[in-house]
């Protein structure tokens, strides 16, 4: 159980760099990578639930990999997306990118 | 009656097909066609007056009597609305006698007034529309003559308020116009407000809108319904009482008596011929028609009945004192026709409902019928002089016997039929209406006997001023010169043939044997002529001729002196005893500042203050919760994470 513990902690930890990544960083790259970050905690954990909790199952891991391939494809639209911010705004500063609203 | 007898009568449903063809045909197309509307109108009028007069002749000659009594035919009946298996609004014609006649009397007259109008209404701007609004109006009084329903009635009821509204304020550039049209409106309406509360509580106890089923439950003194109604009481009178006084207020309204007359004499703003029509002939007398066709409900309430004999009585008096002393000759023409309703009314009150007993129905009836003849005689008559004078006024007019001999001569035959001198047809209906007072109430006899007595006098003043008096033009003393020599000659064609058709209807109407056909309880019975009352009536109305001979016939200063010795009486007749005053007074004075203004206040301050209140919080809310929406994904995300935060917190302490 103390593995499972420190492997969590490590899930935690790469959790909350990805959230203030994300909170304080201006640039989309940036954040986009931020994002992927986070996903990867939620993955550790998938993984580390199925490891140690049901090991004798193979959902978690079935998980995991789902969520890395839709991640990969989520990058590509967001990458796309960006692209095409930057053609209109000229700028991928988040900051910037302020008409979707009221 | 066989089945196959009572089918033929549907073509009495043309006779109100026509006028609302016409109206539609000539109030949508008549702006390009003016001149073709008049006679299309005329020409439905006419067919319509045909077919009435031949369903009248199957009605009372070949379809006779079945056991005795008049049958009340049912001749189209169509369910509109059905609130219950029990109660429905059926749209419907009803034909029994005094529906049959009503048919001969408003399409006859109507028929007169559309021919006359072709004259009197030539080059006016709104020729077509005229005739419109006249077949709208006679589309909607024929409906409520043959309605077989209370509430079918009360359609045509307003409608034909609607129709009298448009025609008053015919001349809509002209302020008094207008104002008369609204006062027209709104006294009658605010009387139909007392007809709808009549009709909804009658239908809520008879459980019945039709006639003939209300009629019918409401005449079995013994039936669990009567007894019902009239054990329900609120305010010490029975809710049968209610019902019936409230409907009668409604009846009372539409047929201008006291205290709901005041719009009568204004309505004289619109056209001579409408006067003639509608305020004279045909929608005045639907209250009389009214409380007619719930006779036998009003026969079981005796508190209603008398109810409707003090209130006819007392406005006959009332309205032929006014009468004596207006000038303008339309005004007297009404005070004369809400007397003469009045007398229509009192008749239905002291009338009784089986055999003889009914003469006082029978002979409202005959004076609804004769009275539509004379008084539209007399109107159309004052439309020619007006026509020829140019002035409503009495003192613009005098000696035109020689300018209009026939107008003069259809004047007189009418003047001395609304007086009762025999053999014209007013004699034989007041006479008839006075021997029925004399035999149920003595008091009511002695005032008809007093107003008939002043309706000759005022009628003859009326005829003496226009016709006698002074020379004609009045050059010297009238002030102004009249142009009415000059340029025309008395009426056109289509005037004068009205006039003598009238003339000759007014002739001969008396001679008709009414209460053989007409009568409370549909049983024929002979009014016997009675020597002594007929010599009453008459002398009462000679005294009245004379009496306006002698002060009328040539101009002299006694109508001056007789007004000045009267004093205040003289002038508050005048003043048509300020009733208008009063009318101003309590909605002026009383409502307008205790009871509109508050009310304004409060929709201004709190009504609208709390809309206001509602839409100014909404606001505000909104455009704070608007910046919530900033377009910046990092403060998206600060909220999101905070929330998942909170729910987080939540789920593990709380829960």
């Amino acid at each position: 159980m103390t593995e499972m513990k420190f492997i969590l902690s490590i899930s935690f930890a790469l959790f909350f760099i990805g959230a203030y990544g994300f909170l304080t960083r201006r640039n989309m790259i940036t954040m986009l990578m931020a994002v992927e970050l986070m996903l990867n905690a939620v993955n550790i954990n998938f993984v580390v639930f199925n490891k140690y909790l049901f090991a004798d199952k193979m959902d978690g891991l079935f998980f995991s990999i789902f969520i890395t391939t839709i991640a990969a494809a989520e990058a590509a639209v967001a990458i796309a997306i960006i692209i095409n911010l930057y053609r209109k705004f000229k700028s991928i500063d988040e900051d910037d990118i302020d008409t979707l609203r009221w | 009656m066989t089945k196959t007898k009572m089918n033929n009568y549907s073509y009495i449903s043309f006779v109100l097909i026509i006028p609302l063809m016409v109206f539609l045909i000539t109030g949508l197309f008549g702006k390009k066609l003016p001149a073709l509307s008049g006679i299309l109108g005329t020409v439905g009028m006419l067919i319509a007056a045909c077919l009435s007069y031949f369903a009248a002749y199957n009605y009372f000659m070949v379809g006779g009597r079945v056991d005795g009594l008049y049958p009340t035919v049912i001749a189209f009946k169509q369910t509109w609305l059905q609130f219950s298996p029990s109660l429905t609004i059926d749209i419907g014609i009803m034909l029994d006698p005094i529906s049959v006649m009503m048919l001969v009397v408003v399409t006859t007259v109507s028929f007169m007034v559309h021919l006359y109008s072709i004259g009197y209404m030539h080059g006016e701007e709104r020729y077509s529309t005229y005739y419109a609004f006249l077949s709208l109006f006679s589309f909607s009084m024929l409906g409520l003559v043959i309605s077989t329903n209370i509430f079918q009635m009360y359609m045509f009821w307003e409608l034909v308020g609607v129709s009298s509204f448009l025609l008053v304020g015919f001349y809509y550039n002209k302020p008094s116009a207008v104002a008369a049209a609204k006062k027209a409106f709104i006294v009658t309406r605010f009387a139909d407000l007392g007809f709808l509360a009549g009709i909804l509580i009658l239908s809520f106890y008879s459980e019945s809108l039709d006639f003939q089923t209300i009629i019918h439950r409401m005449m079995d003194s013994n039936s669990p319904i009567f007894m019902n109604a009239n054990a329900a009481s609120f305010m010490g009178v029975s809710a049968l009482t209610w019902a019936l006084c409230l409907i009668f207020i409604g009846g009372a309204g539409k047929s201008a008596m006291f205290p709901l007359h005041i719009w009568l004499p204004d309505a004289m703003e619109g056209p001579t011929p409408v006067s003639a029509l509608i305020h004279a002939a045909t929608m005045v007398v639907a209250g009389v028609f009214l409380v007619a066709r719930l006779f036998p409900v009003y026969m079981q309430i005796p508190a209603a009945h008398d109810l409707v004999m003090y209130v006819g009585a007392f406005s006959a008096f009332f309205a032929a004192v006014i009468a004596c002393t207006q000038t303008d000759i339309k005004r007297v023409l009404a005070y004369s026709t809400m007397s003469q309703i009045g007398y229509m009314m009192f008749a239905l009150g002291v009338s009784g409902y089986w055999g003889h007993g009914g003469l006082g129905f029978s002979a409202s009836m005959f004076h609804l019928f004769t009275h539509a003849m004379f008084k539209a005689l007399l109107f159309l008559g004052a439309g020619a002089v007006i026509h020829y004078v140019h002035s409503n006024e009495m003192g613009d007019m005098g000696g035109l016997r020689k300018k209009m001999p026939v107008t003069n001569a259809v004047f007189l035959i009418a003047c001395l039929a609304i007086s009762g001198v025999p053999p014209l047809s007013g004699f034989f209906s007041k006479e008839e209406i006075l021997t029925a007072a004399f035999e149920n109430n003595k008091i009511i006899y002695a005032v008809g006997l007093v107003t008939a007595c002043l309706t000759a006098f005022y009628m003859f003043r009326l005829y003496l001023t226009i016709f006698w008096n002074k020379p004609f033009p009045l050059s010297e003393g009238g002030g102004h010169e009249v142009p009415g020599d000059v340029h025309h000659s008395e009426a056109p064609m289509t005037m004068k043939l009205p006039l003598l058709i009238l003339a000759i209807a007014t002739l001969v109407a008396g001679f008709i044997p009414f209460s053989m056909y007409v009568s409370a309880d549909g049983t024929a019975f002979e009014s016997e002529f009675h020597i002594i009352p007929a010599l009453v009536a008459v002398t009462a109305g000679l005294i009245g001729i004379f009496t306006a001979v002698f002060l009328y016939a040539k101009k002299n200063d006694k109508p001056e002196m007789i007004s000045a010795a009267l004093g205040g009486l003289y002038r508050s007749a005048y003043r048509k005893f300020y009733v208008d005053e009063l009318y101003l007074f309590i909605t002026k004075k009383i409502i307008f500042n205790f009871i509109s203004t508050p009310a304004a206040w409060i929709d201004k301050n709190v009504v609208d203050g709390m809309m206001n209140l509602i839409a100014d919080v909404t606001g505000n809310l909104s455009e704070s919760a608007k910046t919530l929406q900033s377009g910046k994904i990092s403060s998206y995300v600060m909220w999101f994470f905070a929330a998942a935060i909170v729910l987080s917190m939540m789920i593990v302490y709380v829960f």
